[in-house]
């Protein structure tokens, strides 16, 4: 595995002209430190001032894309749970919302409120880590165990609710796969009690720490036409001043009901970007804890006569309705009603905008199932913005952008 | 892990040990493992190692990330074609003895992901000691994976590390066997399938 | 500044009167496009100049196996607008042998990775683009994965490599 920087092109060179040979070239490789797993980077340096920088990605490239292709839409859920690995519930609720917006399918009240809440734990599950591996790159390792022992009360709570701590694979099309019981009721009223106190530790150990502040103010300064021209989304757009919020601009699930605030920041800088994930984890709680008290009851998955959800044992045994739909789900050339059409729905994840553009062609299996992935907008800004910064800018960087390998490849 | 003789009676601060036992003893009590984390099983490590499942009170409590300064990798996540011949380099900058636990479904067998990019289980072109199943594995389960590292450790290991050359560890396994030659499942076209399916046939109990 | 993008009926309108009529369908909710291919790159700066700023996605549909298909690529742009939050997607088609499209790199830099992307899985060419390179394979791999004639547990390359005994270490 060599490094000949002439096979690298680079878009943009600082001065074309120049005689770059006293550069001396630095392989920032996919084993590195930095806590974001198989990213590569090939850094030009002048001392210790990056003059170029040459990402490479597809360390983590697995084919979800062909995958998508031969799995049924309730088996593909696996497999999106491990794209953003940090918050995969998010991923669930994306790919379920694409699909049933391409089957046309109308969620019962009570599921857009339970899919709200883990989608918003899975936010700030999230923003916890990327905030916490800021953290931990620049050297502050009280603050990434702060974070990690918070995301493990979130993990006991998924774990109570659907029997695995990540990777859970919630969401069935029409519903989700476990309702919540008043356990799991109790166990995020408990979180929302304790977590805001955390928040503030967390905050006096970082916000106003001159370390900190001094390496991150100023370093990776994203413009505001620059973000958008170069299709950022979520956080890092956010932070840049462009005020695009999926949940408020185009409302899905039980967001239109909710009232939150969309964090925003103007300097674009890293410690633009932190800020904006710690006020969004407040919103996140704020979100949760309203559609906790104003979570409707009734039936989580859509009723039995539209023929997508599995009908509960009872309701197989009891009636004919569930019998038939039992049947005409389970059996193999049977399944959802799947229009020759295409169509794409995005939500706002916690990284910013993932959506799916789904192409159905009459089978239970999608014919093509793109995921579009905010990662990999965001790791082609990266030579943008670590351009005149030194060495170690470059993780801090990296950090604040929050690259997660496997949605970058996917 | 003193051994006595019969006839000798020893004071109590006074112990004789063979020098391999003390060896494996030191070496299976600091273990420092390199995390080759790729994927969800790589959170799942650091969920290991941060502050609710301690892996540093098992001896384990450098996470160097440079292969120069390890004994033990933990290769956690799918490993994919672009990155396996990093996945090697890194394997043969390690100093001896070294040991390798292949973490979860996609390092030890390709996992969820059949596909054209992923390769099928890391043990088909590093020696791998330690498999931990799991989509991603649960903290505890990868502890017990230690803990059962640091015991093969201790029963098979020798001080100068002889353990490496015995002739039944490097006895290849039949993954490694297969993946020299171009695969297929089909079994008209694949010799090492034919014979072992004869060889299945004909005496139904294998050792 | 950006540009207050009109409603669509209009922005379709304005397109139709650039580049020509262009076929125009609905789906839930969501406007389709199909641009012919010699108008693409006025199309799109049509679009671009008219409000929307946003390229969300490129992407590529490999219509081989599909009921119906006339074109065997269909190249999908989403485009958006972050002041009025419309959203517009345009379709291209291309065949083989060699499919290539213009590339929107020089109107959206958003463009650069998805269409090396979209060119590594695929093999539509992108004429224009700054850097045409593999993204996620291997440089040295020769075949396009995401083509509906390439087998997903794909042609052997993924055992072909060496393999490593206690002993090289």
């Amino acid at each position: 595995m060599s490094i000949a920087p002439a096979e690298f092109g680079s878009l943009e060179s600082a001065d074309g002209a120049r005689n770059e040979d006293y550069l001396w070239t630095l392989n920032f490789g996919p084993q590195h430190p930095a806590t974001h797993t198989t990213l590569r980077l090939v850094l030009k340096l002048e001392g210790e001032r990056v003059v170029d920088a040459m990402p490479e990605m597809g360390y983590l490239h697995s084919g979800f894309e062909k995958i998508g292709e031969h799995l049924t839409f309730n088996q593909y859920v696996t497999v999106t749970d491990r794209m953003n690995y940090i918050s995969p519930v998010a991923n669930n609720v994306a790919w379920h919302h694409a699909v049933e917006t391409l089957l046309g399918i109308e969620l019962t009240p009570r599921c857009t409120y339970v899919r709200t809440i883990v989608a918003e734990l899975a936010r700030i599950s999230d923003h916890l880590l990327c905030n916490g591996a800021v953290g931990l790159d620049t050297g502050a390792f009280t603050f990434f165990l702060y974070a990690f022992y918070q995301r493990e009360v979130i993990y006991d709570i998924l774990e109570t609710l659907c029997g695995a701590r990540f990777t859970n694979s919630y969401t069935r099309v029409g519903g989700v796969s476990q309702d919540f019981t008043p356990l799991v009721v109790e166990k995020i009223r408990a979180f929302l009690k304790t977590f805001p106190k955390t928040l503030d530790d967390m905050e006096r150990l970082l916000t106003r720490n001159r370390i900190f502040v001094d390496r991150t103010k100023g370093v990776g300064v994203l413009t505001k036409e620059e973000a958008i021209n170069r299709g950022a989304t979520g956080p890092v757009a956010r932070a840049s001043g462009v005020t695009r919020d999926l949940r408020k601009d185009e409302p899905y699930l039980a967001y239109g009901d909710l009232d939150f605030n969309v964090a925003c920041a103007s300097a674009g800088d890293c410690y633009a970007r932190y800020l904006v994930r710690m006020q969004e984890m407040r919103e996140s709680l704020k979100i949760v804890r309203q559609a906790l008290e104003n979570l409707p009851d009734g039936p989580v998955n859509v009723g039995i006569d539209q023929r997508t959800a599995l009908p509960t044992k009872k309701q197989v045994y009891s009636t004919i309705e569930g019998t038939i739909s039992h049947f005409e789900l389970s059996m193999a050339n049977r399944g959802f009603d799947v229009p020759f059409e295409e169509s794409y729905a995005a939500i706002e994840a916690p990284n910013g905008e993932l959506g799916f553009y789904i192409v159905g062609d009459g089978d239970d299996t999608a014919y093509r199932a793109r995921c579009r992935p905010p990662s990999v907008l965001h790791f082609a800004l990266f030579p943008h913005l670590i351009r005149g910064h030194t060495l170690s800018d470059v993780v801090a960087v990296l950090g604040s952008l929050n690259i997660i390998a496997a949605e970058l490849d996917r | 892990m003193a051994v006595t003789s019969p006839k000798l009676e020893l004071p109590e601060n006074v112990f004789v040990s063979k020098l391999d036992e003390l060896a494996n003893w030191c070496r299976k009590n600091s273990l420092w493992p390199m995390p080759f984390a790729t994927a969800c099983c790589g959170i799942e490590l650091m969920a290991t190692g941060a502050s609710k499942h301690d892996l540093a009170r098992f001896g384990a409590e450098v996470f160097r990330f440079s292969p120069r300064q390890c004994d033990l990798m933990i290769v956690a996540g799918r490993v994919v074609m672009k990155m396996l011949p990093v996945l090697q380099r890194i394997w043969l900058q390690m100093h001896e003895p070294k040991w390798v636990i292949s973490m979860g479904a996609c390092a030890s067998t390709g996992g969820v992901f059949d596909t054209y990019a992923v390769v099928q289980g890391i043990d088909r072109f590093i020696p791998v000691d330690m498999y931990v199943p799991g989509c991603p594995p649960r903290p505890e389960q990868l502890i017990q994976a230690i803990i059962d590292l640091q015991d093969k450790i201790q029963a098979e290991g020798t001080i100068t590390g002889r353990e490496f050359d015995t002739a039944e560890r490097q006895r290849r396994k039949r993954a490694l066997v297969e993946a020299t030659l171009p695969l297929s499942i089909d079994a008209a076209r694949n010799p090492i399938l034919q014979r072992e399916l004869a060889a299945a046939a004909e005496s139904p109990v294998r050792t | 500044m950006p540009v207050a993008t009109p409603p669509v009926d209009t922005v379709l309108e304005s397109l139709a009167a650039t580049v020509g009529p262009c076929d125009v369908s609905t789906f839930r909710g969501q406007t389709r496009v199909v641009v012919p291919l010699e108008r693409a790159l006025e199309a799109f700066r049509h679009l671009a100049a008219v409000g929307f700023d946003l390229l969300v996605d490129v992407t590529c549909v490999d219509y081989l196996d599909y009921r119906g298909a006339k074109h065997r690529y269909g190249l999908v742009y989403l485009l958006a607008s972050t002041v009025t939050n419309q959203r517009l997607t345009v379709r291209l088609f291309a065949d083989d042998p060699d499919p290539a499209v213009p590339s929107v790199t020089p109107i959206w830099r958003a463009a650069d990775w998805l269409e090396r992307e979209v060119w590594d899985l695929f093999g539509v060419r992108f004429d224009g683009h700054p850097d045409l390179r593999r993204l996620v394979m291997p440089e040295a791999f020769t075949a396009h994965p995401l083509r509906k004639d390439y087998p997903l547990q794909g042609r052997g390359e993924r055992h072909n490599f060496p393999v490593l005994a206690r002993d090289d270490g």
